[in-house]
């Protein structure tokens, strides 16, 4: 089984700092990791390749430096490796990201199972994987907590739900989209980092995806970010302490004084 | 440090940091085995660090394993001799093994699918091996096996044990032979599980041998090298127990001083006053003097390959001594905190005292240097 795992360099989420002035997230110095969810969707990629065989290939679209993330994945149980990266994917929203992305993944011939993670942490849109999957016709189940079985070309999954969680079948070739419950993934092998180091890592360009133009990085985006801003706090928050009387009784007195 | 080294340290230490602080507690206070643990360090190839590619591993030498043992360490002495006493048992075979027996066993220890576990004390022999009762006598194509080994770390857990036993008592220290006896082999169980003061996690039982039949193959070596096989792997070994000190006594010492900065008396935090930090001071010393003699230890180990004894005797007492000291002074600088279950330098504290006592007390370690020292100066 060939699979394909997208995964995204994030800003950690330890370290988030805005720009003062453009309120946007500061990169500069922050350290950057592999979206955690993508961390799922590559460790249960390298679990079904254990299982039945075929190879991992993990793509990412980004600025040359998320070549760093890619090795990551590589360290931990993937094969090859392919960055998609041009200037003219710049500002990129969710719609030119996944017209990106699926021209990649046209470009080096598709795969028996598409994985993403749900979303990643910095903007949480949870769109890229199931824009992804209409671009390339492909169906798709968000939410994957369990991948169960893959027989006679479909796959049965758990998509998870607030109230329980749906058994389905779905044919292969799919794409899913899973949450950090499938599986915990693996610290990277000695063995994985040696062949991160030496691995070249395969640059794919907008001349290399037959893409067009127009629907490329902020020009083929539908969204335009007219201003980032925090919003201002409003109102006081005050935690009461005490027994459960004294709580209610204290309660009661701000309610009273707000009368 | 090569690039490569710097790569185990990097995976050990994520592996110390994210699967073995969280659970550590959990571990000391279950008494459970951490087979998970285990699971995710073969799966990172760290089995195979000592063992030469031809057999599957990474072909690294002492130092290696001194880098990966150091983070084991710091996350916990349990897990970490659980996972030390693999290669413990497997350096008999490496050593003085067939290259048959090599190939059998070295690629399953070399990736973690199989486990192994060294057997020499018993209820008579510790410190004076030659009070060993254990015997085997050959039967036709086959030796068969009698007597108890006792505290065999990994009893149970492991799949592959290497077993001294005395196969001609009239030729004293020259009548012993290590063999290796697999799980499931007829006549072999296991007694029942210790309790002990620290390391609790790690499984530690009798081996019982009951008329246990073994093929004629499963010598090492030839029969009546068992003890020079024992002394040569336990002076590789040694460096391992000594750098598992290393990293109690750093662990020990982040959590004083990350305490002494956040507990405040007398209006001011603790690492003010000059008693806590000459008391940190002293113990960031120990720490690094050891870690500085376990290196050079193991490096002269990898270098020489020959006259290992008294630079890894020595390496194991001082950075064990030291392991002991500072995580008691942990104790002290947390004071009431430090003696409840809820902060981990009690944990840390009863782990370091087996340091002292294991593959050779620290006694036993002083009359190897002193053994050592008396030839170095007859020669000369």
């Amino acid at each position: 089984m060939n699979i394909i795992v997208c995964v995204k360099q994030v800003p950690d989420a330890k370290d988030v700092r805005l720009d003062p002035v453009t309120n946007t997230l500061a990169r500069d110095g922050v350290q950057s990791i592999m979206n955690p969810y993508d961390r799922h969707a590559l460790e249960e990629a390298v679990r079904l390749k254990e299982k039945f065989g075929g190879t991992v290939t993990v793509i990412s679209m980004g600025p040359p430096q998320a070549a760093e993330t890619l090795r990551d994945a590589v360290a931990c149980g993937a094969d090859e490796a392919v960055l998609v990266s041009d200037r003219a994917f710049a500002g990129a929203d969710t719609w030119a990201t996944t017209y990106t992305l699926s021209q990649a993944i046209k470009a080096i011939g598709g795969a028996d199972l598409i994985l993403c993670g749900k979303q990643a942490i910095d903007g949480d849109t949870a769109q890229v994987g199931p824009g992804l999957a209409e671009r390339l016709d492909l169906p798709y189940v968000a939410y994957v907590r369990k991948i169960n079985d893959c027989t006679d070309g479909s796959f049965t999954v758990e998509r998870m739900m607030d109230d329980g969680y749906d058994l389905l079948q779905v044919p292969v070739p799919s794409l899913f989209t899973v949450v950090k419950e499938i599986n915990e993934p693996r610290v990277p092998s000695l063995k994985g980092k040696m062949k991160a180091k030496k691995l070249e890592v395969k640059i794919l360009t907008a001349a290399d995806i037959d893409a067009d133009p127009a629907q490329l990085g902020l020009k083929g985006s539908t969204t335009q970010v007219v201003k980032v801003f925090s919003p201002q706090l409003r109102g006081e928050r005050a935690i009461l302490a005490g027994s459960v009387e004294e709580q209610v009784d204290q309660l009661f007195q701000k309610l009273a004084n707000l009368l | 440090m090569t690039e490569e080294q710097q790569m185990i340290v990097d995976v050990a230490r994520q592996i110390a940091d994210e699967l073995i602080v969280p659970k550590r507690a959990e571990l000391d206070e279950t008494e459970e085995y951490p087979t998970e643990i285990l699971k995710a360090i073969a799966q990172a190839d760290l089995y195979g660090l000592y063992i030469p590619e031809a057999y599957g591993g990474l072909g690294g030498g002492c130092f290696d394993v001194v880098l990966a043992l150091e983070q084991f360490g710091r996350g916990c002495t349990g897990v970490a001799t659980a996972f030390a006493a693999s290669a413990l048992g497997a350096y008999p075979i490496l050593i003085s093994g067939s290259e048959e027996l090599k190939r059998k066993y070295m690629p399953a220890i070399a990736s973690g699918e199989k486990m192994s576990a060294f057997a020499l004390t018993e209820a008579n022999a510790g410190s004076d091996a030659s009070g060993i009762q254990t015997t085997a006598v050959l039967d036709g194509d086959e030796w068969v096996l009698n007597g108890t080994k006792q505290w065999i770390t990994n009893a149970g857990e492991a799949q592959i044990y290497t077993v001294i036993a005395i196969t001609d008592r009239a030729k004293g220290p020259r009548g012993a032979t290590m063999f290796v006896v697999e799980e499931g082999d007829p006549g072999f169980t296991y007694g029942v599980k210790e309790k002990k003061l620290g390391i609790r996690c790690s499984s530690t039982r009798e081996l019982i041998f009951k008329d246990c039949r073994i093929p004629k193959d499963r010598v090492i070596g030839r029969p009546g090298t068992g003890f020079i096989t024992v002394m040569k792997t336990l002076d590789l070994s040694r460096p391992g127990i000594a750098i598992l000190g290393v990293g109690l006594g750093q662990a020990a010492l982040d959590e004083a001083v990350i305490y002494a900065k956040q507990r405040v008396q007398f209006g001011k935090p603790i690492i003010s006053f000059q008693a806590v930090q000459h008391m940190l001071a002293d113990m960031a010393i120990q720490v690094e003097a050891a870690r500085a003699l376990v290196y050079a230890a193991a490096k002269h180990i990898d270098a020489h390959k020959q006259e290992m004894s008294k630079v890894s005797s020595m390496c194991k007492v001082f950075a064990t001594d030291m392991a002991m000291k500072v995580t008691v002074d942990a104790v002290q600088v947390l004071a009431g905190y430090g003696y409840m279950r809820d902060y981990p330098v009690e944990k840390m504290m009863r782990d370091a005292k087996i340091l002292q006592i294991y593959e050779g007390t620290n006694q036993i370690q002083r009359n190897v240097i002193g053994q050592e020292l008396n030839k170095e100066y007859t020669r000369s």
